[in-house]
């Protein structure tokens, strides 16, 4: 499957091996700085390391953007249980497809950030949890990870160097709950996907409740370069508080559609005008949702900001996973947030009462009224069923149906109400 | 105990030790915290949501139900926000339960509904269509109706976690999402009902209850289940004069909530179709039904000649009459018709624990013990089908103080699961086991010692010597089958002792002698079955037999006397592990009598009455407070709650006679002395029978 054509204003540092012949093997990668990383942090304290991603400013990946460096810190270093390291590629968020060109066209540098990771924490075996759907990306991880362990790189003498870790892949069963980590954890040790109780948190009591970071694709794949040239190099490629680089997920209406590496902070309607070409069919832009489907929609008039986790933040939404939805002046709002409420009706897992009932509610509402039965009732009914849901579920799920909803029924009110005149 | 913290909930100052959950400590100090999933005993879920609450400085509402206490916080369960998030949480409920609940068994005492009436909101804004699924039976006393679910997961919970079985699971997702038996349609579990019991919503529902009334129409009569020793609370709703429903939801009791399949079901032999309502007598070789006062005055008559022309009696009592009658039998059979030749089926070696404990206090274990001690070692027996309540019991000591369980049993038992230790050995060498634990057992801080029968005799007087070298505390628990196996051997129903554990003086013959002696003149059975596989060897013994059915051994009688169940009399039993508990009368049958009553009235045909006493159970209890060994208990502190007798605290005055003990080795899945009237339990049995389950109950 070929990716997109890059643009050159994309700044490829996770991606700058994509396009090299024969990039996914190992021989590729250590030809272009691969392992180098590793050697280098082979000789970092488990301090440097985390301090050094810390300095990065390296946020998580997979959609919160909790700070990375801060987050292996929490793992408790005297712990007599074993460490693992897991790897959420669940990618699942509609939206976004990053994770899957990533282990594709890439999967060395995954297993160099996980390694990396490892000597962090002091974990000694990493399991990759990769999305149900993602079938054939098993394979292509299950071969890296053979190349990497006939070369020495992985098994219980890594680079050489008297340093054991152990890696292997573990397939989900399709079901977007398993991408919130407790739940994946959960999946992964067997059970029914349905996320656990919080506190405690992963680093503390994750895999088999032993301490274990959990970071996204995207996240692991950042560390190489973070360690190889310098928190410094990374931290600079974004702004402030938002290290390095993103990759941004464009689809819906713009002529180039794509996963676009581009600097943190990179503006909202450049990416679209510039590196995706504008609006397809010359359209007028109405709406964005910057982030996957759970990030609030942008109307078009608020897309002018920059793309990092606080600028988005600011504006009552969110940068996700970096899932960019563009939907021209011809898209039909309710139509777009029942899609939307039918994807998370489905995906809830039933765990708890106002997520289970709310996304099927919302869902039967949504439908009703874009079949033309709303009442002007129903569009208030709305906006309370999912503040009803809001903060008030057992995790996030329940709020990334909701808020989205909200803001297409606060921004878009009227096109709510034409279907109930209609 | 952990160090105490203060906070406040709702201005109120409160403290509680560190690490209490907010909703307990609440509803510890009487402030309800609404919830469906949290269920005291059961590992958290935090899914229903229903128990939000606002605590100052975190920024969302918490659920009350994980968030433990913590110095200085402020809770708040009663702001707008609160408030406003239960109502929508159960509008939320509301949008998919049915609301069929003039025609659901949970009405009138649905916890959905209790919410909906405190919380809830005056209007239903949902107008769409609701999710409907078919109504499914998993078993023949277990139905699901999906729609009713609120996925609170108390039933997979209590199966897995307190039943140890795990027969209940989650399919599907979201809104589709239904609880679902573990093995494709059908229950493969000990048909506890516990999943009914403790579903909130009419959504489990009880094949013997299910339609068969409103709940407000029932009376609850608490009394004790009749089937094995451990001596569960049950308490039977009775509608007009029927039994309609065993359960023990108050939590009243020694066993909470717990009851098994026997408990919860099996209370429908009392209205079988072959119960007896009738006195019988034998006419030309024939028994045809008589009036009480006939066949009353042919009794007395025949056992006043025969006591005047010094003819041999054979007693033979029960395991499932009460203590009362129990005293008052030994009492007509050795003071009126004088005679020790009275006995009973010994079940467990009770006797020769209370002769090697002699000298010692507090070495009797109560079923508390089973759940308090911090280790348990069993002896024999299979815990999880014979004595369903200890089990529940040792498994809920596990969960919640990591109890170390050891098992010396001759097969696999469910207490492997979780057991420290489980050792195979044959039946009967049980205890060679015992030096191989000796280091384990030491390093406990206390523990329980639980035998079946495959311990008597010497057995005991080894365990018990091991026991008390160990250096802990140790107490000890000799298991036996019957509700009142207990009571029938603290008041005598032996030859060689009186109650009390007295010696007798003279001894007489066992149940054995009795039946092959071919001199016997006159055989009186009460409550047992000894002609069920002998025949009697004396050809011209009047036998008389009070029993509520025609036993083989009633076949075989001259007259018929027909009893109450323990279900329809009052009075007290006491359990295998000592604690005297009051049963109560629920319902009576027509034409039949207590057998109190019945001893009573031959006594007073006899002349006699004076000198028994009068026959009404608190009589007969004041008098045994008085007489007997270790029962000086005030009713009231009976009435309040089992408690433990306290029986000799020197040797037994005669040699224990451990050859006789024999457990009929009954368990939940065997039809047993009243079980094979019970349909329903043969139901579930043949149905189990059915599916071939795994060996092991495991």
């Amino acid at each position: 499957m070929p990716y997109n054509q890059p643009h050159p204003l994309e700044v490829r540092v996770l991606t700058r091996r994509f396009g090299l012949p024969n990039s996914q093997s190992i021989d590729t990668y250590i030809a272009n700085e691969g392992y180098q990383a590793l050697e280098k942090a082979t000789a970092m304290s488990q301090e440097e390391i985390i301090n050094e991603v810390k300095a990065s400013g390296l946020r998580g990946r997979g959609g919160a953007g909790f700070p990375t460096g801060m987050k292996w810190g929490f793992v408790p270093r005297n712990s007599p249980k074993p460490k693992y390291i897991v790897v959420n590629a669940d990618e699942s968020e509609p939206g976004t497809c990053k994770d899957r060109l990533l282990i594709e066209y890439d999967p060395h540098q995954l297993i160099e950030g996980i390694m990396i990771a490892g000597l962090a924490v002091g974990a000694q075996q990493g399991y990759i949890y990769i999305r149900g759907e993602f079938r054939y990306l098993i394979g292509v991880m299950d071969k890296a990870i053979d190349e990497a362990y006939a070369r020495g790189v992985l098994g219980d003498n890594v680079l050489g160097k008297g340093i054991k870790f152990h890696l292997a892949t573990h397939s989900g069963a399709g079901a977007y709950e398993c991408g919130e980590e407790s739940a994946l954890l959960e999946s992964f040790e067997g059970k029914r996907g349905n996320p656990r109780i919080r506190p405690p948190f992963p680093a503390v009591a994750g895999a088999y409740q032993c301490p274990t970071v959990l970071n996204n694709v995207e996240t692991f794949c950042a560390v190489p370069t973070i360690i190889l040239r310098g928190a410094k190099y990374f931290a600079d490629l974004g702004s402030p508080k938002n290290g390095g680089t993103r990759l941004f997920c464009l689809s819906g209406h713009v002529n180039r559609p794509g996963v676009y590496e581009l600097p943190m902070g990179f503006n909202l309607l450049r990416l679209i005008n510039e590196v995706g070409g504008g609006v397809r069919n010359g359209k007028k832009l109405k709406a964005v949702i910057p982030g996957g489907s759970s990030c609030p929609v942008l109307k078009a008039d608020e897309c002018d900001l920059a793309m990092d986790f606080d600028t988005v933040a600011a504006a009552k939404s969110m940068l996700g996973s970096g899932g960019v939805v563009v939907m021209d002046e011809d898209t039909d709002i309710v139509k777009a947030a029942l899609r939307i409420m039918r994807f998370y009706a489905h995906e809830s897992c039933g765990w708890c009462i106002p997520c289970r009932e709310g996304t099927t509610w919302l869902k039967k509402l949504l439908q009703r009224m874009d079949d033309g039965m709303g009442q002007r009732s129903d569009i208030v009914l709305i906006g309370d069923l999912s503040k009803n849901m809001l903060g008030r579920t057992f995790c996030p799920l329940g709020d990334a149906a909701a808020m989205p909803t909200i803001a297409f029924v606060e921004k878009f009110r009227e096109e709510f109400e034409a279907k109930v005149a209609a | 105990m952990a160090d105490l913290v203060k906070f406040t909930i709702d201005g109120r100052e409160l403290e509680a030790p560190a690490g209490t959950l907010v909703i307990e400590a609440a509803r510890q100090n009487g402030i309800e915290i609404p919830s469906f999933c949290y269920y005291e005993g059961y590992s958290l879920q935090a899914a229903c949501r229903m128990c939000l609450v606002e605590v100052e400085r975190m920024p969302k509402m918490q659920v009350a139900c994980t968030l433990p206490v913590m110095a200085n916080m402020v809770v708040k369960t009663d702001t707008e926000q609160v408030r406003n998030a239960r109502k929508y949480t159960l509008e939320f409920l509301l949008s998919n339960h049915p609301l069929d609940c003039p025609v659901c068994d949970k009405g009138g005492e649905c916890e959905l509904q209790d919410m909906v009436f405190r919380y809830g909101a005056g209007e239903s804004r949902f107008t769409e269509t609701k999710l409907h699924v078919d109504e499914q039976q998993w078993s023949p006393v277990v139905f699901y109706d999906a729609p009713r679910c609120i996925l609170c997961f108390r039933c997979v919970r209590a199966c897995d976690e307190g039943m140890g079985v795990g027969a209940l699971g989650v399919v599907n997702r979201g809104a589709m999402s239904l609880i679902a038996p573990n093995h494709g349609d059908h229950l493969e579990c000990d048909e506890c009902g516990q999943c009914i019991d403790i579903c909130p919503v009419g959504a489990l529902t009880s094949g013997t209850y299910r339609y068969q009334t409103r709940p407000w129409e029932m009376e609850h009569v608490g009394t004790v289940c009749t089937h094995c020793s451990d001596g569960c609370k049950t308490t039977l709703g009775v509608r007009g004069d029927e039994i309609v429903r065993g359960n023990n939801r108050d939590r009243s009791g020694i066993n909470g909530e717990f009851l098994c399949a026997k408990g919860r079901y099996a209370f429908d032999f009392y209205n079988h179709s072959e119960r007896l309502q009738s006195p019988l007598m034998k006419v030309n070789g024939k028994l045809e039904p008589v009036s009480w006062s006939t066949a009353l005055k042919a009794v007395a008559t025949k056992f006043s000649s025969l006591q005047t022309s010094g003819g041999k009696f054979g007693v033979i009592g029960s395991n499932q009459t009460t203590n009362e009658e129990n005293y008052y039998l030994q009492k007509f059979a050795r003071q009126v018709l004088g005679t020790n030749n009275i006995d009973h089926r010994r079940t467990g070696d009770v006797t020769t624990l209370v002769d090697a404990l002699s000298g010692k206090t507090g070495k009797l274990a109560a079923t508390t013990d089973f759940y308090e001690t911090p280790a348990v070692l069993v002896l024999g027996a299979d815990l999880a089908v014979e004595h369903p309540f200890l089990s529940f019991q040792i498994r809920a000591n596990y969960r919640h103080h990591a109890a170390h369980v050891y098992a010396v049993t001759p097969d696999v038992v469910r207490e492997d699961q979780y057991s420290v230790q489980s050792i195979r050995k044959p039946a009967g060498t049980e205890i060679t086991a015992l030096e191989g634990l000796r280091s384990a057992l030491a390093a406990e801080s206390g523990l329980v010692i639980a035998f079946s029968d495959s311990v008597k005799g010497a057995a005991v007087h080894t365990l018990v010597e091991f026991g008390e070298s160990l250096g802990i505390p140790v107490k000890y628990a000799a298991l036996v089958d019957y509700t009142n196996s207990r009571g029938a051997v603290d008041f005598g129903l032996t030859p060689e002792l009186l109650p009390g554990f007295q010696a007798s003086g003279q001894v007489g013959l066992t149940t054995g002698e009795i039946v092959t002696a071919t001199d016997l003149a006159a055989l009186w059975v009460i409550g047992d079955n000894p002609l069920q596989s002998a025949t009697l060897g004396s050809t011209k013994a009047f036998v008389v037999v009070q029993d509520m059915f025609l036993t083989e051994t009633a076949k075989n009688a001259d007259v018929v006397l027909p009893s109450a169940s323990l279900y329809e009399k009052n009075g007290t039993v006491t359990n295998g592990c000592g604690e005297v508990q009051r049963v109560k009368r629920a319902v009576s049958t027509l034409g039949t009598k207590p057998d109190l009553e019945i001893i009573g009235l031959i006594a007073k045909e006899m002349g006699s009455a004076a000198q028994m006493g009068p026959w009404s159970p608190d009589a007969v209890y004041n008098e045994i407070r008085s007489k007997v060994n270790g029962y000086d208990i005030p009713l009231p502190m009976v009435l309040m709650g089992a408690q433990q007798t306290a029986p000799v605290n020197g040797r037994v005055g005669v040699e224990p006679r451990p050859e006789l003990v024999r457990s009929a080795k009954e368990n939940l899945f065997t039809s047993g002395t009243l079980g094979r009237y019970s349909k329903i339990l043969n139901s579930v049995i043949e149905r189990r029978a059915g599916h071939a389950p795994s060996e092991g109950n495991s």
